[in-house]
């Protein structure tokens, strides 16, 4: 294959400012970063709350969350995406519609429809997992709940949660991961996290496969530095003896 | 030099019938041992490479690749040489072309001082001017306008980079949005999240004849900088590059080129029917009189 490497292209100047193509990936890092983040905040907090309702006695609420997860987690990410950034904010009344589209800078706008995706679809998958780390625990930790007088918000608050989450760190784990990685989607409407700045960076300077290697290396860190502080998370709440599963 | 690339290709066309006794290299050697010659498409970059209702490539670029096909058929006496096209995105054409996959990609390719470190261009097959598509009605008439609103362009192409340096030199404030592709940067443009779209104005025209209501826009503004489009080729392979610019050369000096350049911006194109009305620019009669490889900053 006729490639012609350039390992030292990173340090060349873009010819916008004084900026170098480094600097590009840098600044794509910072919204990988903060997109991920906020859109697990959203996931965890409703994924928690849809996970409880579905393991809630009665119908109707438990009935609410599956729905949603059937939702959520059966359309592709990529038309979600498209549906909130594209279709949605034409559904707003015309002056919210005018603000979202014009008045707010793109990036902004671009920022809270792909949060509200990521945070939406991934609290799917957070509140399957929450359920199953709830309906792991055995049924007489509930019934000794109610024998104690508790009423269901407290059997939640301090009998069941606190064992299921540190049962499902490990799957929790995996998706906090993921939404690394699925905020990669974001390049596809314009807003330059780094993928969008390493596809950039290819078509600017014709050395594809270092912008692509770079963007992998950095994805790799990021996310064994992630894993890393998700198994020091693990083995800092783990409580010995109180979870078979979790325990050693 | 300018004037010598002319007679070059003059000649290279008299000793062409010669060639067949030399050894065959690269890319030639490799078509005619598989019987197969392998074109790079794309699938939006209307009216140059585009899908039609069938979903066959279709366009400008397209019909002057046929008559690439047609001069290595006639090189390798091969009248029965298979030609299979490859779809090539923005991202992918340059390794494609660097890896064998594609044998040569016409488009709406560039030609520029960073791609040819990695691929070699065909003389020029096009040329456009980078302006802005707009509404009509928004009273924009220049760049100068566009202070402080929204504007959007394609990902990865030089307009994106051109008004990122305007932006960051002329203190316009803008904000740039960079779309995937030039059909989500119309949608952006259409739905009124961007004022204006800046690409080349060929493909300006291109997007212009899919709206909903093409009357309601306009393009305008001074072009920020010339690009010729060439086909890719791989590096460092003279013979094929020779066949490609001489089959090129001669659709231009047989005045065919005219009839080509009609039916794709002066007649109705399909899918819709529309007519690009675009007539032929004064900077591309003059890469038709004088066809060069060379990219517009070296000219």
């Amino acid at each position: 294959m006729h490639y012609n490497w350039d390992w030292g292209v990173f340090f060349h100047s873009t010819g916008i400012g004084s900026e170098i193509y480094l600097d590009w990936f840098v600044k794509g890092l910072g919204w990988t970063i903060a997109l991920s983040l906020a859109g697990w905040v959203i996931a965890l907090l409703l994924g928690t709350v849809l996970g409880v309702m579905r393991t809630l006695p009665g119908k109707v609420l438990p009935r609410i969350a599956a729905v949603y997860v059937e939702i959520f987690r059966n359309i592709p990410l990529l038309v979600q995406l498209f549906v909130w950034y594209f279709i949605v904010p034409d559904l707003l009344p015309e002056g919210l519609q005018t603000w979202f589209k014009q008045d707010l800078n793109p990036a902004t706008s671009a920022f809270i429809s792909v949060v509200l995706c990521l945070g939406l679809f991934t609290a799917a998958r957070v509140c399957e997992q929450v359920r199953t780390g709830i309906q792991a625990l055995p049924k007489g930790q509930t019934n000794a709940a109610y024998a104690l007088g508790l009423r269901i918000p407290q059997i939640y608050k301090e009998v069941l949660l606190p064992q299921a989450f540190r049962i499902i760190i490990p799957p929790l784990t995996s998706e906090f991961l993921n939404i690394f990685k699925n905020s990669s989607v974001a390049s596809l409407i314009g807003l330059m996290e780094l993928l969008a700045q390493t596809k950039q960076t290819a078509e600017f300077t014709a050395n594809l496969f270092e912008a692509f290697t770079l963007a992998t290396i950095i994805y790799f860190v990021l996310n064994m530095g992630l894993m890393l502080f998700m198994r020091w998370v693990e083995k800092r709440v783990r409580v010995p003896g109180l979870i078979a599963l979790g325990g050693k | 030099m300018k004037k010598l690339l002319p007679l070059c290709l003059a000649m290279s066309a008299v000793f062409a019938t010669s060639a067949q006794a030399e050894e065959l290299t690269g890319t030639l050697k490799k078509i005619k041992e598989t019987g197969t010659i392998v074109i790079g498409h794309r699938d939006s970059s209307i009216p140059f490479s585009y899908l039609d209702a069938s979903q066959k490539p279709v366009g400008y670029s397209m019909d002057l690749s046929a008559k690439i096909v047609d001069a290595v058929k006639k090189e390798l006496k091969m009248p029965s040489l298979v030609v299979r096209y490859n779809l090539v995105t923005s991202q992918t054409r340059i390794p494609l072309v660097q890896n064998g996959t594609v044998d040569v990609e016409c488009g709406s390719t560039t030609n520029n001082l960073e791609r040819q470190k990695q691929v070699a261009f065909s003389v020029g097959i096009f040329e456009i001017g980078t302006r802005l598509l707009v509404k009509k009605t928004s009273g924009i008439k220049d760049f100068a306008d566009l202070a402080g609103k929204n504007v959007v362009t394609t990902a990865g192409t030089t307009s994106e980079r051109l008004i990122k340096k305007m932006n960051d030199e002329k203190k316009l404030n803008m904000n740039i949005i960079s779309a995937k592709d030039h059909g989500e940067s119309f949608l952006m443009l259409e739905s009124g999240r961007a004022v204006a779209f800046m690409m080349d104005d060929a493909l300006l025209a291109g997007e212009m004849a899919k709206a909903k209501a093409p009357n309601d826009w306009t393009i305008v503004g001074k072009p920020q900088s010339y690009e010729v489009y060439g086909c890719m080729l791989r590096k460092d392979d003279a013979q094929f590059k020779k066949l490609v610019d001489t089959a090129l050369s001669n659709t231009y000096k047989s005045g065919e080129i005219n009839t080509i350049y009609k039916r794709w911006f002066q007649s109705p194109v399909p899918p819709k029917g529309l007519n690009l009305n675009f007539p032929m620019s004064d900077e591309l009669q003059e890469l038709i009189a004088k066809p060069t490889d060379k990219s517009a900053e070296q000219m």
